[in-house]
Formats: structure tokens, C-alpha cells, sequence
């Protein structure tokens, strides 16, 4: 008896590994990069329905069958727009022969995913679909919309990308900010990996950065990125507790750190730094290291941290993130008063600047300031891990306070 | 991406703008089928644009409810014919940033009324608290 056909979990992975690497040899050819998307989808659902028939199997070569299969329904797409596109097609862009190179072909995909014309949603959305080979309906769940709307959100930033010129291949700095807004978004208090088939975007930031630095080892930035989601990544089990309760890093259990991450973090940002090439990302890959090398929290070598804000703050003089962030590590340094100073040159409105100030105010010892900060703090937060973690960091003070 | 609710309000806006408060039951027929045809086409741009989320209208009746102690029914009140505050129905996009949040509510707030001028009625725009939170430290 032949066993009924089911969902193969290893041959979707598979697939999933080689959907963008066949897109990469359609636009490295020369394909546009909206058609060869279509195609390449094309492709993976035929090799699906083929490779399950009864008594089929997967051919012996997958990524050069679906590199054959999804050129053919690219060159009928075009076909079919026009019969000027096809002279166009047949003239210019017959496959040339030659080792594939793979590494070259995501800096290809990246560049066009993270193109400037496109908003940070968009690009998002594309990075996962064409990059990573997620499918829509999983990039949707991810993003709590309906999958209509992700296909649509897709389907725009493709032909926005269409229309577009590219220059050298990947604006390394675009890039690099939309996988670190992948990361970011994948950051939270509960990953979505508990779930079968949930997308760990964090996981997700990482696995594609570690292909981007694949293809760029000489770009410290890139490298310095990685690092950074790695020393971030590592106190991921420590940051909530069971019932989803944001723990702020000094009361962490450290024990629960990566440490696998944390050490290959290190080495990473320390081949970036050799390299004499200093950018934010590896500043602040340092202060992660900085944190993540404390095996308790009253061992953080607080004045080695606020040179690396300075060195941030160097590089990035506008970002008042970062200045907030340093007014934190000044109050370790040269005492609560002296970073609280530091906030009376920021602006009201930015986001944190009220939580800041409370735990600059509770160091100080004025426990009533910092417990009416801590409430007003809650009443803007942004998210409600932070606002339940806000909320409850008052009522603590306010116990302290009697 | 930042998820906004756009609350539409049957009572309980700011002051409207002169001349656009005519009840939707004194218009024409063709003025009502014109505001609703207006409705599905923000819809229709919203999922174009791959930012809508959801929409819903709400009765205007319903009832308050609580708990009233273990093993007791619970307690209902209303309705109330004169709440203050009245939601008639939302639209929960995923947009790029608050400008654009803003100006979706704008183009809501454009649908035709009386003599197919716009009404300019007021729409109230809630940001979603999220449940991730950024990198620090």
C-alpha cells in the first residue's frame, strides 16, 4: 500500500530555501524583478503539484528543475504582455551559461527589496516574501492584517520596484535598515514561534543578515548588524517572563543568556572593529556586548558604555534616541542628577523621555517624582508589555515611597 | 507599521463644521446611496493601498452589562437614548506613519452628504498599542 500524499515539512523547506535563490538567477539574467517574482511563485506551486503526484518524487537536481520551470513561465508571462517584450526577451536575456553565484544573487534581491522608492512597510513586506521565501498568508499572520492586504501591500512594492533604476547592486545602508526593522518588529514578548507554522521574525532578521554578510564580508556595518541582533537575541528567554511580563536587563536572569550567540556576537563585532570602519550598528553591537559581558548587573562597566554613546552619539548627532539612551549611562557614571540634566535639552514628546526620567529620579532617591513619572510614562507607552511594565514599576515606587 | 483605529461617532464629536448636520433621514435617497457607494470605495482604496485591517458598524442600541457577585445573573443597564458618547463604526488600517493615518481619516471625513458636498464630520483617530517593543539598552 503507496502512503496518501501529504505536506512534506523537510521538501517545504526546501522549497522555501530555494524559491529566492532561483529568483536570484532569473534577475541575474537580466528578468525584471516583479515578473521573475510571479514566475518563481509559479514554479514552487507546479513543483508541489508534481513532485507529490503518485509515484513522482522530487528530481534529482530541485533548484535546477524550478531555475528551468520558472524561466519557462517568466518567458510565457512576458510573452503574453507583448509581442515586443518577447522580441526583447529573445534577443537579450537567452540564460547564460555559468556557476550560479548565490551570495551575489541575495545582495541582488536585497537591493531591489529595500530600494529607496519603497516605504519601510513595503520593503518589509517584499525582503520576507523574495529573501526570505515566506509566503504571503505567513507574512500576514506575522503582521496581524488580512493575507488580501499583504498580497496587495506585495503586489504595489513590486511594481513600485519595476519602474526603478538600480545603480551598483544593494545601497548596503538601506538594506541594512530594513533587516534591522525586521529584527526590531520580531523583538517581542511573545514570539510567534510557539506556533506550527508562526514566523520568528527575529530568527527570521538574522538568518537573512547572516546572508547579506555572506555576500558582503568586507562591509563591517553589515557585520556589525549581525552582531548586534545576536547580542540582543541572546537575552531573548530572559526579557519575559512566562506570563509575557517585559523584565528590564537588570533584573535578567543571566543565567538564561545564549551564550553560544552571545560569544559568536563577540567575535563578530570584534573582526567588524578590526576592520576600522565604525558605524552605529557596531557601536551599538558594542554597548550590547558591553551588557552582555556583566555576570551580574552591578558589574556593568558603565564608563566603558558611555564612550561607546559618545562614539554614537558622534556618529548619529540628531538621533534623540540615542541621546536619551546616553543620558541613561551618564546617570551610571557621573551620578542620577548629572543624566538628568541631560533630558532638560530633549524634547517632551519623545517617546521613553518620562520613563527615563523616572529611573533617573528614582537613583536620585526622589521616589515621589519618579512614581509620578512612571504613571505618566505608562499613560503614552506604546506598547502594552511596556505600559503594564511602566504601570507596575509605579505602583512598586510608590510602595517604596510609604 | 503602526496599526490606527478611525472611530466614527454618532454623538459625542467636536463641534461639526455649519450647515452639515442634517440628519442622514433627511437626505435624498440618491445623497444616501451616494455617501454609502463612497464608503465601499474608501474600503476598496484601503485594501488597493495593502493597508486595511478591518471595518464594522455598530447598532446604536445596546445595553451595559456587569458582573453582580458569584452565581448572580448579571446586572444589565440601558440603553440610554442620551449617551454622550455614541461609536457608530470603525476602520482598523496598518499604515507607514501618523501623517498617513491622518489623512486616510481626512478622505473619510470627505464623503459626500446633502447636495454631494463633502460632510467634513469628525473622525477620531486611536493609535493601537502594540505588542512588541523596540531595542534598547
Amino acid at each position: 500500500m503507496s502512503e496518501p500524499p501529504r505536506p512534506d515539512r523537510s521538501r517545504d523547506e526546501a522549497l522555501r530555501d530555494l524559491g529566492p535563490q532561483v529568483l536570484g538567477v532569473l534577475v541575474r539574467r537580466g528578468a525584471d524583478f516583479a515578473t521573475a517574482e510571479d514566475a518563481v511563485q509559479e514554479a514552487l506551486l507546479e513543483a508541489v503539484r508534481r513532485w507529490d503526484a503518485p509515484g513522482a518524487g522530487p528530481p534529482s537536481d530541485p533548484k535546477g528543475w524550478l531555475v528551468t520551470v520558472a524561466w519557462r513561465k517568466f518567458v510565457d508571462m512576458r510573452r503574453s504582455a507583448s509581442s515586443r517584450a518577447q522580441r526583447e526577451i529573445r534577443v537579450t536575456l537567452e540564460p547564460p551559461p555559468g556557476p550560479t553565484e548565490q551570495s551575489d544573487d541575495t545582495l541582488l534581491l536585497l537591493s531591489r527589496c529595500c530600494h529607496p522608492s519603497l516605504t519601510p512597510g513595503s520593503s518589509v513586506a517584499l525582503t520576507l516574501r523574495a529573501v526570505g521565501g515566506l509566503t504571503t498568508a505567513q507574512i500576514a499572520r506575522a503582521f496581524l492584517v488580512p493575507e488580501p492586504t499583504m498580497a496587495q501591500r506585495i503586489s504595489r512594492a513590486k511594481k513600485t520596484v519595476a519602474g526603478e533604476r538600480f545603480g551598483q547592486p544593494g545601497d548596503a545602508r538601506a538594506v541594512l535598515r530594513v533587516l534591522y526593522l525586521i529584527f526590531n518588529e520580531g523583538f517581542t514578548g511573545a514570539p510567534a514561534g510557539g506556533r506550527p507554522d508562526g514566523v520568528d521574525l527575529a530568527a527570521e532578521a538574522i538568518r537573512l543578515t547572516r546572508q547579506l554578510v555572506a555576500a558582503v564580508p568586507d562591509d563591517a556595518e553589515a557585520t556589525g548588524l549581525l552582531a548586534l541582533m545576536l547580542l540582543h537575541h541572546a537575552r531573548r528567554a530572559a526579557r519575559t517572563t512566562a506570563t509575557g511580563e517585559l523584565v528590564p536587563l537588570d533584573r535578567q536572569d543571566r543565567a538564561l543568556w545564549d551564550t553560544a550567540a552571545v560569544a559568536e556576537g563577540v567575535a563578530l563585532l570584534q573582526g567588524a572593529l578590526a576592520r576600522d570602519r565604525l558605524g552605529p550598528y557596531q557601536a551599538q553591537a558594542a554597548i550590547a556586548a558591553l551588557h552582555d559581558d556583566a555576570a551580574r548587573a552591578d558589574e556593568t562597566d558603565w564608563p566603558q558604555i558611555l564612550e561607546w554613546y559618545d562614539e554614537l552619539a558622534r556618529l548619529e548627532p540628531r538621533n534623540q534616541v540615542v541621546a536619551l539612551n546616553r543620558a541613561v549611562a551618564v546617570g551610571h557614571v557621573d551620578g542620577p542628577l548629572a543624566g538628568l540634566r541631560l533630558l532638560e535639552g530633549l524634547p517632551d514628546d519623545l517617546p521613553r523621555r518620562d520613563a527615563t526620567a523616572a529611573y533617573l529620579h528614582e537613583q536620585a532617591g526622589d521616589l515621589g517624582v519618579a512614581a509620578r513619572l512612571y504613571a505618566e510614562a505608562a499613560g503614552v507607552a506604546t506598547s502594552t508589555a511596556e505600559r503594564a511594565h511602566l504601570t507596575r514599576q509605579a505602583a512598586r515606587v510608590r510602595q517604596l515611597g510609604g | 507599521m503602526a496599526k490606527y483605529l478611525l472611530l466614527k461617532h454618532y454623538r459625542g464629536n467636536p463641534e461639526p463644521v455649519p450647515g452639515t448636520d442634517v440628519p442622514m433621514d433627511r437626505w435624498t435617497p440618491d445623497e444616501v446611496t451616494a455617501h454609502m457607494a463612497f464608503m465601499g470605495r474608501v474600503i476598496d482604496d484601503l485594501e488597493q493601498r495593502g493597508e486595511f485591517v478591518d471595518a464594522q458598524a455598530l447598532s446604536p442600541r445596546g445595553d451595559f452589562v456587569r458582573y453582580d457577585g458569584e452565581g448572580r445573573p448579571p446586572v444589565t443597564d440601558g440603553p440610554f437614548a442620551e449617551t454622550k458618547d455614541l461609536v457608530a463604526g470603525w476602520i482598523v488600517i496598518d499604515v507607514d506613519s501618523r501623517e498617513r493615518a491622518h489623512e486616510a481619516a481626512a478622505y473619510l471625513s470627505s464623503a459626500p452628504g446633502p447636495g454631494g458636498r463633502p460632510l467634513h464630520e469628525w473622525i477620531e483617530v486611536r493609535p493601537f498599542l502594540s505588542d512588541s517593543s523596540e531595542v534598547t539598552g
